[in-house]
């Protein structure tokens, strides 16, 4: 048999290798720089944890940028208060974000549909408004959190004798945890959290979560009190946005309120829905697609567009380059709508389903050649 | 679940992916020698270009601002080169400048949006320095992304060349020693505004407060009320209005029945606007109180504000860091050749970020290399003129600019569409300055 259905542990090699030899593959595409792939990494995270909610409960947060907010405020908190190490940063990231969801997913919960987004995304909104004003003194407001010298730091203080003059930098017992080093990190927890959410796709809880999604009064007529289930995913999609919170801290040690913007969980929504909703891959898909639009797009102006159309004849280029740069540049919104507009239409899947139409396409072919069907080609139900 | 997507893979695809898995094993330690290899960050070396950084709001609510900016940008840039007619270049002494690039190298540029959000703004500024290779970066057109990128700039040991930012933490609390601002501040708005009050609408007056709720508007607040206390008036209240309110008449209301007879705008942007143009409407300016007219002041002007508060602005007082009106040859030079390139007068912001360009490319030649530390040492102290403010100093203790400061009124009679603002007073130098231990804070090391 020449095409064999893939398991979940090679889908997870596959998926480790593409991560980690980013820095290669990324460099054609001028993306190849240690901030960009620790992003991706990271919202890789965020999306995936927001898709253990959305794809598999279909309960559509609106306010899980709060969380990431929350993640990241611990994380820089544990830098200033007890250690540079960023062990401590991660677990209270997680465990503040997952805190802050139980409060959040217990009162939301009680309603389901839009007024379940209403809901969350007032949470989100009061966040941001308290993290930007009222809550000062923890967040200080607009300017963001940061480091500074006059730190306690407690346990490194302990440890060593502080000399160094300037800031210090976020370490991992020792290492330096910017640039490759950081993305290596953010890239491990990456896997780690593709594997975890694998896991929760194939055991029974999700499966009850998947059931909660195609008929949860059915759920209810048969016994089963659902809430709990839906909290625990709340939560647990939580704590992977405060995770992804506190890792955004660790690569760059500042926290501002903009995070819990509702913009920001905008943003992992159109993530996931243009990667793929309830899919395993599609999440981080999108949130490298959007990531990438954000970062390199924008970077391109007119002076990389006309080295770019340098082959055509100066009088064509003259026409291509201004309207090219509408899309380029302080447009990359447009373009990103636009593609936007078009995978909602036209894939529904999103990315992934894109990607299983071409690979369905291929297999016809193969097929029409001489193939035999096999039962995994057909539909499961 | 018949949507469940399988992705197939063959045994071959599988073994290049164990291969290349195999190849990562060994890049970390590729990459990070490269990074150690060099003598300071984003080194030129024997290349025949430098490439400067411009990370400038071009979304969100100051975009308008950005725009601008970049405009600005892009001009300095062609003078460094040697092209167009050199602008300040003329003008700006004492100056080292050559009008061959920098140091002999051709200047280039990136661009990258802010978004106004500290967390964009640090991923535009990283993009430009870990790929694009700056060494420089400058622009922004709030003081949230200024202390913030300022920061990240610190850090990477790239020197940052702050565009519209008028908190005083910039330069205050928050400062570093790879950032530095050509910018007024809050305070200096204050102090500058203090004796037009005095003299325009007396020692006895009642003012009220509307604040921007967040630490820009704080630091204005409490400027403002320091000056005007000085002088005698008092303060009836002071009220914090969320950022990007929108309607204003809720907060405004209740001024008509404070007793206060000045209310004071503590707003920037499309909250100025908004505020500004919803207390015009109430009448605030048409009434009485205490005997007197009723007056609105807005500490911190800006002709693109201006231009959308509309007819609202007429009279109203306030400060800014410069007008294109300004008659001294270094301004009529800027404007000229500005206007000459893209038809339009520059505002401050693209003032600001068109001087700071220079600033830091004159430093480079005066130092004699591309070398932060040294960069950083020959900005400051430096004294120079010819920039459209008068003689202006870049004070060594805190990387802040001391220059006369604008007061303008909203013109009556404009002439033209730009023609919004007047120039009333050009506050001396010393009376804004203060002393930098005031606000706090440490520049850090030359060396990171």
């Amino acid at each position: 048999m020449k095409n064999i259905p893939m398991n979940d542990v090679t889908r997870l090699l596959i998926f480790a290798a593409v991560i980690l030899t980013m820095p290669i593959w990324l460099i054609p595409l001028g993306g190849g720089y240690p901030d960009l792939m620790q992003k991706f990494a990271i919202y890789g995270i965020f999306a995936i944890g927001f898709n253990i909610l959305f794809g598999l409960t279909g309960y559509l947060s609106f306010g899980h940028a709060a969380f990431l907010g929350v993640g990241s405020y611990a994380a820089v908190w544990s830098f200033k208060l007890f250690t540079m190490n960023v062990i401590p940063a991660v677990l209270f990231g997680v465990l503040f974000a997952g805190l802050m969801a139980l409060v959040i997913g217990f009162l939301s919960l009680r309603r389901s549909g839009i007024y379940f987004s209403i809901l969350t995304l007032a949470f989100a909104q009061m966040s941001y408004n308290l993290a930007y004003s009222v809550l000062t003194p923890i967040t200080y407001g607009e300017t963001g959190l940061q480091l500074s010298q006059q730190d306690p730091r407690l346990i490194d203080n302990l440890f060593i004798e502080e000399v160094s003059t300037g800031l210090p930098s976020t370490t991992l017992f020792g290492m330096k945890m910017s640039g490759y080093p950081g993305f290596y990190f953010c890239a491990a927890l990456l896997i780690l959290c593709f594997f975890i959410s694998m896991r929760i796709f194939r055991s029974p809880f999700g499966l009850m979560l998947k059931g909660i999604k195609s008929n949860q009064n059915r759920m209810k007529y048969t016994g089963l009190n659902t809430r709990p289930y839906m909290l625990t995913a709340f939560v647990i999609s939580g704590m992977y946005a405060g995770l992804a919170g506190s890792l955004l801290a660790i690569t760059d040690p500042l926290a501002g309120a903009e995070r819990m913007q509702w913009t920001a969980s905008g943003e992992v929504v159109l993530m996931t829905i243009l990667g793929g909703v309830g899919t395993l891959v599609g999440p981080m898909l999108g949130a490298g697609l959007i990531k990438y639009f954000e970062n390199i797009f924008s970077g391109f102006d007119n002076n990389v567009l006309t080295s770019a159309f340098s082959f055509l004849p100066d009088s064509v280029a003259e026409v291509v380059v201004p309207v090219v740069g509408l899309f380029v540049g302080g447009g990359w919104h447009l373009t990103l709508g636009i593609l936007f507009m078009i995978i909602v239409i036209f894939l529904p899947g999103g990315i992934v389903e894109g990607i299983s139409r071409l690979t369905a396409l291929f297999r016809k072919r193969q097929q029409s050649i001489g193939g035999n069907m096999t039962p995994q080609d057909q539909p499961g139900e | 679940m018949t949507k469940d997507f399988k992705l197939d893979f063959s045994r071959r695809g599988l073994l290049k992916a164990g291969a290349a898995s195999g190849l990562v094993a060994a890049s970390p330690a590729f990459f990070m020698r490269n990074a150690w290899a060099e003598d300071f960050r984003n080194n030129p070396g024997n290349a025949g270009e430098v490439k400067l950084g411009f990370n400038v709001p071009q979304t969100g609510p100051y975009s308008e601002e950005g725009k601008d900016e970049l405009r600005a940008f892009k001009l300095a840039v062609k003078h460094l080169n040697g092209e167009g007619d050199g602008g300040m270049l003329n003008t700006f002494k004492p100056s080292s400048l050559k009008g061959n690039g920098i140091l002999g190298k051709k200047v280039t540029f990136a661009t990258g949006d802010t978004q106004t959000k500290s967390d964009a703004a640090r991923a535009s500024a990283k993009r430009m320095i870990e790929k694009e290779k700056v060494l420089m970066v400058s622009g922004g057109s709030s003081s949230g992304v200024a202390v913030a990128v300022q920061s990240l700039c610190q850090e990477e040991g790239i020197i940052f060349m702050a565009g519209l930012t008028h908190s005083n933490d910039t330069t205050g609390k928050d400062k570093r020693r790879y950032g530095f601002r050509h910018f007024f501040n809050a305070y200096m708005s204050g102090r500058a505004l203090g004796p037009v009050l005095e003299k325009e609408y007396g020692k006895e007056r009642r003012a009220y407060h509307l604040t921007a709720d967040y630490n820009w508007g704080w630091t204005q607040e409490e400027s403002m009320k320091d000056t005007t206390e000085e002088i005698g008036w008092q303060t009836v209240n002071t009220v914090k209005t969320p950022v990007g309110a929108g309607d204003f008449s809720q907060y405004i209301t209740p001024v008509l029945n404070s007793g206060a007879d000045v209310l004071i705008l503590n707003h920037y942007g499309k909250d100025m606007i908004n505020s500004l143009t919803q207390a015009v409407q109430f009448g605030l300016r048409d009434k009485q109180v205490n005997g007197k007219n009723f007056e609105i002041v807005v500490p911190l002007f800006s002709r693109l504000m201006a231009q959308g508060a509309g007819e609202a602005i007429k009279g109203i007082l306030g400060s800014t860091n410069w007008n294109w009106s300004l008659q001294d040859p270094g301004s009529q030079a800027f404007v000229k050749s500005f206007g000459a390139e893209y038809g339009i007068p520059p505002s401050m912001a693209a003032h600001t970020c068109y001087v700071q360009t220079l600033l830091y490319a004159n430093a480079c030649e005066m130092a004699g290399t591309f070398y932060p530390p040294e960069v950083i040492k020959s900005l400051e102290g430096f004294k120079f003129d010819g920039t459209g403010n008068g003689p202006t100093e870049y004070r060594a203790e805190d990387h802040q600019c001391f220059k006369d400061v604008l007061v303008v009124r909203g013109n009556e009679n404009p002439t033209s569409q730009f023609d919004l603002l007047k120039v009333i007073e050009q506050t001396p130098r010393s009376q804004v300055e203060y002393d930098w231990k005031i606000f706090g804070g440490e520049l850090g090391p030359y060396k990171v």
